[in-house]
C-alpha cells in the first residue's frame, strides 16, 4: 500500500459516501453538505491523478460559487417535510422504474465493454516537463480556441437572458442615490440652534 | 538518518507533520501577539490604554482569553442543528490553517510546492464562506442567519476582484507558483522591481478586497453589532466562538502575507544590496497588519448597498479592465517588458 493508494481510496470512499449521503439525507441542507463533500473528494482525486488544474477549478467554481448558491436556496426554502414524504410514496413508482431503466442502460453499456489487443501500449504518453495548467492553456486558447470563445458566448446570452427575463423596474421604492449622497455637505443641510431651556423650539 | 527522512513512507510522513508543527506553532503565538497588537493600536487611536493588567504592559492578554474561552461551557441552543453548529467553527479553522500549507517564507522555504500554489490559495479562501453560512444558519436564530446571508454575499463578491487582480500578477509572471511570483520581482533596483509599480492601483483594490473578504472594519457588516448583534456569531460561545475567532484572525494574517508576496516582493529586500530573508517577508506582514489595523480604528461601518455597490459596479469593472490591459501591455512587452517577466517561456 503506498501513500497514494491510500489517499486514493480514502477519497474514492468519501466521494460515493458522499453522493450516497446526498441522495439520502432527510434535511436538503445536509444533502447540499454532503454533496460538497462530494465535491472535494473528487478534486482530491483529481489531484491524485495529476490533474492539479482542474481540481482547484472544481473547487473553485464548484464549490465556491455553484453549491454556495444551492445552499442559499436550499436554506432559504420552507420545506415541509410531513408533506415531502407523504408525496414521496405517490411518486415512488415512477423513480423506481426510471432506476431500474438507468441500471439497465448501465448494465448493458458495461456487458459489451472490452478493451482491444494491447491497448495499454497504444495509450497517448503524458507530455513530459510541462505542467498541465499550460498544457491546457495552450490547448484552449491556441487549438480550440474559436470553440472555447464560443461556450463563452453561449453561457453570456445565457446570463443576459436569465438578467432580461427577471428584472423588473420597481417604481415604488425610494432608491439611493450614492452621488448625491457623497456630495452633500454639512453646511446646507445641517442646521445649530440655540435651544433657551424650558423654550423649545 | 537522513535518508530515513527522505526515502521511507513513515520518515515522509514524519517529515511533513514536522514542517507542519513548524508553521502551525510560530503562527498561533505570532496570532496571540497580533491580537494584542491589534488591541493596542485600536485603543491607542481613540485615546485609551487597551488591555495593560495580564503581564508586562498586558502582554499576555491573549493567552488570558484563550484560558478563558475554553474553561468556560458551551452552549448550544435549542432547536439547533448540533453536527452542523460544530462543524462551523472548526471548518473556518482548519481552512485558515490549510492555507498556510502553500506560502513560501523564504527562497524554498514552503511545505508543498505545487504549480497551482495561489490557486489552492484562492480556493481555499472560497470555502471559507462555508464556515459562516452553516454557523448562522445551524443556530437556528434570525441575527446569526441574517448576518450568515450577508456575510456570503459580501464574501462572494469580493472574491470575483480577488481573483481578477491575482490573475493580472499571473499574466505579469507566466505562473501560478509563489516562488516564481516573487522572483520574477527580483531585479538590480531592489524596490522599484517589486509589482506594487506595474500593478499599482490593483495594490489598493486588493487591500480593499482583503478587508471585505476577511470581514475586517469597515466592511464588518456580517457582525454589525448595532443591527445584528454579532451576526452569525451570536450563538456561538466558549471554545467554538475562540476557533471562528483564530479562523478569522488567521486569514487577516493570511492576506497580509499575500500583499506582501503578490505585491511587495516577499522576502525580497527593498535594497539591492542588504541580504535577502524571511525577516523581509515578517516585516511587511506587520505593516499590512498595521494598516489593517488602523483601518478598523479610523473608519466607519459601511451600509449594505453601498458596500455591495462599490464591489459589483466598482471594484469588478477596474480589475476586469486592469486584466485587459495588463494582457496587452505584456504582450506587446511595453517599456522593455516591465509587465511581462516570465518565469517560464512565454
Amino acid at each position: 500500500m503506498t501513500p497514494a493508494l491510500i489517499a486514493f481510496y480514502a477519497f474514492a470512499v468519501t466521494t460515493i459516501g458522499g453522493g450516497l449521503m446526498t441522495v439520502v439525507s432527510r434535511n436538503p441542507v445536509h444533502s447540499v453538505l454532503w454533496l460538497i463533500l462530494a465535491f472535494l473528494s473528487s478534486a482530491g482525486l483529481f489531484v491524485l491523478l495529476g490533474a492539479e488544474f482542474v481540481a482547484m477549478l472544481l473547487i473553485i467554481v464548484y464549490v465556491g460559487a455553484v453549491a454556495v448558491l444551492f445552499l442559499f436556496v436550499v436554506m432559504m426554502l420552507d420545506v415541509d417535510f410531513a408533506e415531502l414524504k407523504a408525496e414521496m410514496a405517490r411518486y415512488m413508482p415512477l423513480a423506481l422504474l426510471i432506476g431500474v431503466v438507468l441500471l439497465m442502460q448501465l448494465g448493458l453499456a458495461f456487458g459489451v465493454w472490452g478493451f482491444s489487443e494491447g491497448v495499454d501500449t497504444r495509450l497517448a504518453q503524458p507530455i513530459s516537463d510541462a505542467e498541465n495548467t499550460k498544457q491546457l492553456g495552450m490547448l484552449l486558447y491556441d487549438q480550440y480556441f474559436l470553440i472555447f470563445q464560443l461556450a463563452g458566448l453561449i453561457l453570456l446570452v445565457a446570463m443576459i437572458g436569465a438578467i432580461v427575463l427577471t428584472l423588473r423596474h420597481r417604481t415604488d421604492v425610494k432608491r439611493q442615490n450614492v452621488m448625491v449622497q457623497m456630495s452633500r455637505d454639512p453646511a446646507k443641510t445641517m442646521e445649530l440652534k440655540d435651544v433657551k431651556p424650558g423654550q423649545g423650539l | 538518518m537522513v535518508e530515513f527522512f527522505t526515502t521511507t513512507n513513515l520518515g515522509i510522513v514524519l517529515l511533513i507533520l514536522g514542517q507542519c508543527l513548524l508553521i502551525l506553532l510560530p503562527l498561533l503565538v505570532a496570532l496571540a501577539f497580533l491580537m494584542y497588537a491589534d488591541r493596542k493600536i485600536w485603543a491607542a487611536v481613540q485615546m485609551r490604554k487597551g488591555p495593560n493588567v495580564v503581564g508586562v504592559f498586558g502582554l499576555l492578554q491573549s493567552f488570558a482569553d484563550f484560558i478563558k474561552y475554553i474553561v468556560k461551557e458551551v452552549v448550544v441552543p435549542a432547536g439547533a442543528d448540533k453536527a452542523v453548529f460544530f462543524l462551523a467553527p472548526m471548518i473556518t479553522f482548519v481552512l485558515a490553517v490549510i492555507a498556510w500549507a502553500v506560502i513560501p517564507f523564504n527562497d524554498g522555504w514552503v511545505l508543498s510546492d505545487i504549480n497551482v500554489a495561489i490557486l489552492y490559495v484562492f480556493a481555499i479562501s472560497s470555502l471559507e464562506v462555508y464556515g459562516v453560512i452553516m454557523g448562522g444558519w445551524a443556530s437556528n436564530s434570525k441575527y446569526p442567519f441574517l448576518g450568515s446571508l450577508r456575510s456570503a454575499a459580501q464574501m462572494i463578491s469580493y472574491e470575483v476582484s480577488i481573483g481578477l487582480i491575482i490573475i493580472g500578477v499571473v499574466i505579469s509572471t507566466g505562473s501560478l507558483n509563489f516562488g516564481d511570483i516573487v522572483m520574477a520581482q527580483e531585479s538590480d533596483y531592489g524596490i522599484f522591481g517589486w509589482y506594487f509599480i506595474p500593478h499599482f492601483p490593483m495594490l489598493f483594490l486588493f487591500f480593499i478586497s482583503a478587508l471585505a473578504e476577511t470581514n475586517r472594519p469597515p466592511f464588518d457588516l456580517p457582525e454589525a453589532e448595532s443591527e445584528l448583534v454579532a451576526g452569525y456569531q451570536v450563538e456561538y460561545s466558549s471554545t467554538p466562538f475562540l476557533l471562528f475567532m483564530i479562523g478569522e484572525l488567521m486569514a487577516v494574517v493570511l492576506m497580509c502575507a499575500l500583499v506582501s508576496l503578490l505585491f511587495l516582493g516577499g522576502w525580497l529586500s527593498p535594497i539591492g544590496f542588504l541580504p535577502d530573508g524571511i525577516l523581509w517577508l515578517i516585516g511587511k506582514m506587520l505593516v499590512c497588519f498595521f494598516i489593517f489595523a488602523m483601518v478598523k480604528a479610523i473608519t466607519p461601518r459601511f451600509r449594505y448597498d453601498q458596500l455591495m455597490r462599490i464591489g459589483w459596479k466598482i471594484f469588478l469593472p477596474l480589475s476586469l479592465f486592469w486584466v485587459v490591459l495588463v494582457s496587452f501591455l505584456a504582450k506587446f512587452e511595453v517599456m522593455g517588458g516591465f509587465w511581462a517577466r516570465w518565469a517560464i517561456g512565454g
